[in-house]
């Protein structure tokens, strides 16, 4: 019987021929991602229902990335990370990223990519609700919780429920100041925070097959923000090539079979798409650029797993070259690695960094910064009544810090366009 | 918490879409949820992300815990569509339930979040058919019955249905997923064995 792509990576994981959506299966993990924040209550947990002296099912399954709240002197978070360290310790985890060493990475998500854990036809598990990120590479990723994540710690199993996978369709040529964020936030504008939920969102055609891993990245990143349990696109040769550059390990490649069921099927024309916003205070809440271009904003915030990774700062550096921002402007790359890539890129003889930097930005170190808002000393943070336009993925009241403030969320061209302008301004006013 | 098949209390009535940011906010996830004492700020700061004039529907402004409390006097939340959206933080679950949140009451839920409640044993998270907030008042005093698979408003003397807990009923009848696991056989019976 014919299955999509999901259906098959889930049947395979569950020792089964066949599953259908709406089935309950218990699957095997390939990789149990977690980190500061969800990590130490999972080893809890862990402890308290295996024993002190349990082992972890697989150490080489189980990977830790510090990245949430890194740079704050709040003596909790600081304690997280002690846990951590400690528990990678007692378990001699090969990969445990701690902060303040070579190892270190930032936000868990790219770092995952870049790292070589996100491999077609695997399972990657995380207490991350944007784990879904990883779909992008034609693999079976998603958030839990701290119970099943210490359930899986010790067992290496845990239960799902089949999803019903819905298709979007992007076909065409994407036009040029159009970028995978725009695309996202129009979907779920269209489909409402709850319009996938439990479901698989699978991206295809000729617009996505001509992303880039990073664009694709972001579409598979917000699936979480309609509902989604994951996010997928076939895995195709770029895809093999970035794995391939990064790791040894085997992978398996999956296509939906011709006669697959979808939950429904939608189609975009890659050339009628426009720049888009969610205002506040809910991702779904979806205008164009155009309609909202007046709006007086504060504060600009490019980071995140969602815009923090390379080619986001790429774009954001083509608008902001040469220009001086208007209102304060926070950069956060993601990851040591979008870090060192920002200061060896150059750009007229400078580098990205001091593109930023003479700009008029702040550049803060790689983590999820304020994409979280987090402690009161965390970098970019609202605490008033900021009206902040932002690549990260939530815009839920308080989500940045302050109750008070408003965030929208847009793609890094649109947010180095507003930076300089001091409200929400179409990219096109500044590109070619 | 293993299932009871009644429960009573008073309600607390929220709107659509109430998100993790909002049930827990993120600045305090820093907290030790094994830690006797400081899991209580969980239950301090329980539903304080949701914005004032939504907090105790219909009048707003009500607040979930008293200040300087812990434990809020409602046991029952009754909410609209896509309850716990957001992030796969199970902080928010545990923060209900340390405030003294035994079910939620709302016609859909993000599926992590309920994931979470089921799997971590902390509440029932049922099922309305159709949003239930036209029909409670913040305060209202509430009996869901989930033999019956109904709940009714004490203070209105009417029912409303609630949809079967269907297949992971045996796993909120257990307890959580560790608890069920260890009564289907599948892991041994007693930790460090
Ligand atoms: S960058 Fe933001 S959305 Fe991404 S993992 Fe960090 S906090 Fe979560």
């Amino acid at each position: 019987m014919s299955m999509t792509i999901t259906e098959k990576i889930l049947a395979a994981h569950a020792g089964l021929k066949h599953v259908s959506p709406g089935e309950n299966i218990w699957i095997d993990a390939d990789v149990l991602m977690t980190h500061d924040v969800c990590g130490p209550p999972t080893i809890g947990i862990f402890k308290k229902e295996f024993g002190e002296k349990a082992q972890v099912f697989d150490k080489n399954k189980v990977v830790i990335i510090p990245d949430h709240y890194i740079f704050t002197k709040d003596m909790h978070a600081n304690r997280n990370i002690d846990i951590l360290r400690e528990f990678a310790r007692e378990h001699n985890l090969p990969n445990y990223y701690d902060v303040g060493g070579e190892r270190y990475k930032g936000v868990c998500h790219v770092a995952l990519a870049e790292e070589g854990w996100c491999r077609p036809g695997d399972v990657l598990f995380g207490t991350d609700s944007h784990t879904c990120t990883a779909g992008a590479f034609g693999q079976f990723a998603t958030g839990i919780g701290n119970t099943d994540a210490a359930f899986i710690l010790g067992t290496g199993k845990l239960w799902v429920k089949v999803p019903e996978t819905m298709q979007f369709i992007i076909d065409g040529k994407i036009p040029p100041h159009i970028m995978a964020k725009d695309i996202i936030l129009q979907i779920i504008g269209d489909i409402g925070v709850d319009g996938a939920s439990y479901r698989t969102m699978e991206f295809a055609g000729s617009g996505v097959e001509a992303m880039t891993m990073e664009d694709r990245m972001t579409l598979c990143n917000m699936v979480i923000e309609a509902g989604g349990k994951n996010g997928v696109v076939a895995a195709d040769a770029k895809t093999e090539e970035f794995v391939k550059a990064r790791t040894n390990a085997p992978y398996k490649i999956y296509q939906n079979d011709m006669d697959a069921k979808y939950h429904s099927t939608w189609y975009y024309k890659a050339e009628e798409l426009t720049p888009m916003v969610a205002k506040p205070h809910s991702p779904d809440n979806k205008a164009s650029v155009r309609e909202v271009q007046t709006e007086k904003i504060t504060r600009a915030y490019i980071g995140s797993c969602t815009g923090g990774k390379f080619s986001d700062f790429v774009a954001a550096a083509e608008i902001l070259k040469g220009q001086q921002v208007a209102v304060d402007t926070f950069i956060v790359p993601a990851t040591t690695e979008v870090d060192r890539l920002l200061r060896t890129t150059m750009i007229d003889g400078k580098s990205m960094m001091q593109v930023f930097e003479d700009a008029g930005a702040q550049v803060g170190k790689p983590s999820c910064a304020a994409c979280l808002g987090g402690p009161a000393d965390t970098f970019g943070r609202t605490h008033g009544e900021e009206i902040c336009i932002s690549t990260t993925n939530r815009n839920f009241p308080g989500r940045m810090g302050s109750k008070s403030s408003q965030v929208y969320l847009a793609s890094p061209y649109t947010v180095a366009a507003s930076a300089l302008t001091g409200k929400i301004t179409d990219p096109r006013e500044f590109l070619g | 918490m293993t299932m009871q098949n009644k429960i009573t209390g008073r309600v607390y009535v929220l709107g659509d879409d109430i998100d993790t940011d909002q049930i827990i906010p993120a600045a305090h996830l820093v907290y030790s949820l094994e830690d006797p004492e400081e899991r209580k700020k969980y239950g301090e700061y329980a539903l304080s992300g949701v914005p004032t004039a939504q907090a105790g529907l219909p009048e707003g402004n009500i607040p979930f815990v008293k200040n300087g409390e812990h434990e809020s006097e409602y046991a029952i939340i009754i909410a609209a569509k896509n309850f716990g959206c957001g992030s796969s933080r199970e902080h928010a679950p545990a923060a209900l339930e340390i405030a003294g949140v035994e079910a939620v009451i709302a016609p859909t839920y993000a599926r992590i979040f309920y994931r979470n409640a089921v799997d971590g044993g902390f509440l029932i998270p049922a099922e309305s058919q159709q949003s239930l907030v036209p029909f409670f008042h913040t305060g209202d005093e509430a009996v869901l019955d989930l033999d019956a698979k109904t709940v009714t408003n004490k203070r209105t003397g009417e029912s409303y249905p609630i949809n079967d807990l269907g297949q992971v009923s045996n796993i909120i009848d257990a307890g959580g997923i560790f608890s069920y696991a260890r009564k289907s056989g599948m892991l041994k019976e007693t930790a460090d064995a």
